[in-house]
């Protein structure tokens, strides 16, 4: 068992131990050395050109939008249609959640929901990114169960003192619920960071390009590094910065936010997530 | 009718906090299914969906009859076949084993490590793989070149691209899919253990008699999932992992109507191709369901 286990866990430890590490040597060393496993000569070289790399930068800009702005609105719209659905005098109500489960079983395909954004308006939007995935059938079903395990009494003295439910979701309700919306925030958050096929299916602009995509260009093209064309790879050869410490710099870049948000996420997914049956 | 009324005056802000999401469900995830009627138009962009020609279930006939489909069927089956015989058992073993484990700290270690990679993008996953297994900057390859022996195209080989799909998939999501048997193996009665103890059951036995069947429902639910999703492929794994020398094997129908659809504009066929797709999974997720709870579980809609 441990010598398994260990096996596994060693197994998807070291690829990421043999990147961070091996993205810190210096392109001399890089260059002169076959197989690199520990970097004698420690330099941030690739990290220099990834952080001044306008184009990287600026992904990392819309990506940083997309976590933010996307999970805020994503949160919104699925708590309160979540609250709503978990109040069972609701009329009404069955059908709505019949019409949410069902989208979780039939999925008309990619072809008509590009042609919904492009009939809507929002090719080469960055909303393109953000709208369509604002919700999903499994969060609100996920959500709606942990909203009817709060106490009704909570809701009704509220109510007693004339507020409406608006006022009971937003005053009462969310406070109570703060650690499972940060839990869902995080994995929104995650999942809008990591936007990838939809930038390449809406996002023609350069500019407005997540930073998954820009990522798989570069990881992509050994040569054309991370830099706007000709001008990035002058000054690619030029310093001699090897692409393969600038790949790996740019992974790590990459995940950093996720690895920064990970002890949190754990510690939700681990506890609640997955208790709330998926069951209507 | 005037229930309806007393309700609405009644809940009027309930329905307002719902509205935003109801508005969601209805614009991006029912919307869309308009654009099914594209599967039985001749769709022009320039005449656009009123005036596009009806040509009912041609598409879907010359779909069918397309010597692309079997191709595609092939490499859909292919993949998933796999995923379903490696894949899914991966996360039971490894919770089992998880399970086992006397030390809370490795335990914990273990899972903090195996969680990790469900976490990040495929963008991410499929670069280092490339980084680690690359013929040109895969490290693995450069130690073998070193020791003078030939370099293996891992990445780029027809004949393993299934498998490396799979063991990929296994990487990234296999320790996070042991979190949901981890949590049915917790509703186990600690007595049966006890009584298996007692019964002198070994190790191996108190598995297969106790541990296996408490988890039993919850592997036959998440089978039905995955069963629903017979004809779907992971499709931004897939898509990164695309290189020329694999294309004839990673075609798979998501990547078609991709290409078919949004890079030809064959619109109308592409959706022809999507669409069957997702009619036959909806079948095959309502067959395992029925069928699941013929040989009395419970099932999951």
């Amino acid at each position: 068992m441990y010598g398994l286990l260990s096996l596994f866990a060693l197994a998807t430890l070291l690829p990421f131990i043999y990147i961070v590490l091996v993205s810190f040597t210096s392109p001399s060393e890089y260059a002169r050395t076959p197989i690199l496993l520990f970097p004698r000569e420690w330099s941030t070289a690739s990290y220099d050109y990834i952080f001044r790399s306008g184009s990287f930068m600026r992904s990392m800009g819309v990506s940083g939008f997309l976590a933010i702005v996307g999970t805020a609105c994503s949160l919104l719209v699925t708590s309160t249609l979540a609250y709503g659905l978990s109040r069972s005098r609701l009329k009404g109500r069955r059908v709505i959640l019949g019409g949410i489960l069902f989208t979780m079983l039939f999925n008309p395909g990619m072809i008509p929901a590009y042609m919904i954004v492009k009939e809507y308006g929002l090719m080469n939007s960055i909303w393109s990114l953000i709208l369509p995935s604002l919700s999903s059938a499994f969060y609100v079903l996920l959500m709606k169960g942990f909203f009817q395990e709060i106490p009704a009494e909570l809701e009704e003295s509220a109510k007693m003192d004339g507020s409406s439910d608006i006022g009971v979701f937003f005053r009462i309700i969310v406070p109570v619920s703060i650690p499972a919306i940060a839990a869902f925030g995080l994995f929104y958050g995650v999942g809008f960071w990591n936007t990838f096929f939809a930038g390449v299916m809406y996002i023609t602009d350069d500019a407005k390009r997540p930073l998954q995509v820009v990522l798989q260009m570069m990881l992509l093209n050994a040569s054309t590094g991370v830099g706007s064309g000709a001008a990035a790879q002058a000054l690619s050869v030029e310093q001699r910065l090897p692409p393969e410490t600038l790949k790996m710099a740019a992974v790590i870049v990459s995940s950093l936010p996720i690895i920064a948000v990970y002890p949190f996420l754990q510690r939700y997914f681990v506890s609640g997530m997955m208790l709330g049956s998926v069951k209507g | 009718m005037g229930d309806w009324k007393a309700a609405i005056r009644r809940d009027k802000y309930l329905y307002l906090l719902i509205l935003p999401g109801v508005l969601y469900f209805l614009m991006f995830q029912y919307a869309p299914m308009w654009g099914i009627a594209l599967a039985f138009q001749d769709y022009s962009p320039f005449l656009g969906f009123w005036h596009s020609d009806w040509v009912g279930f041609e598409h879907f006939r010359t779909f069918i009859l397309h010597e692309d489909f079997p191709i595609l069927l092939r490499n859909t089956l292919g993949i998933n076949f796999l995923n379903l015989l490696f894949f899914f058992p991966a996360p039971i073993a490894l919770a089992i084993m998880l399970n086992e484990l006397r030390s809370v700290k490795f335990k914990r270690f273990v899972q903090t490590t195996i969680y990790l990679p469900h976490f990040m993008s495929w963008v991410v996953i499929v670069g280092i793989c490339y980084l680690i297994l690359g013929q040109g900057e895969g490290i693995i390859n450069k130690i073998i070149s070193d020791y003078g022996g030939d370099k293996v195209d891992f990445l780029t080989n027809a004949n393993r691209f299934w498998t490396m799909l799979t063991a990929q998939s296994i990487w990234k999501d296999a320790g996070y899919g042991t979190i949901i048997f981890l949590a049915a193996l917790t509703g186990i009665n600690p007595e049966l253990y006890e009584a298996g103890q007692i019964d002198g059951a070994n190790r191996w036995q108190k598995i297969r008699y106790i541990t296996i069947p408490g988890i039993k429902s919850t592997i036959i639910v998440l089978l039905i999932l995955r069963l629903g999703s017979l004809l779907s492929v992971g499709f931004e794994q897939v898509y990164l992992m695309t290189s020329a020398p694999v294309a004839s094997v990673a075609d798979v129908f998501d990547t078609y109507a991709y290409r078919v659809g949004v890079q030809q504009g064959n619109f109308s066929f592409a959706t022809a191709a999507g669409l069957f797709k997702s009619v036959v999974g909806l079948v095959l997720v309502i067959g395992a369901d029925r069928m699941a709870k013929k040989f009395g579980e419970e099932g999951v809609y």
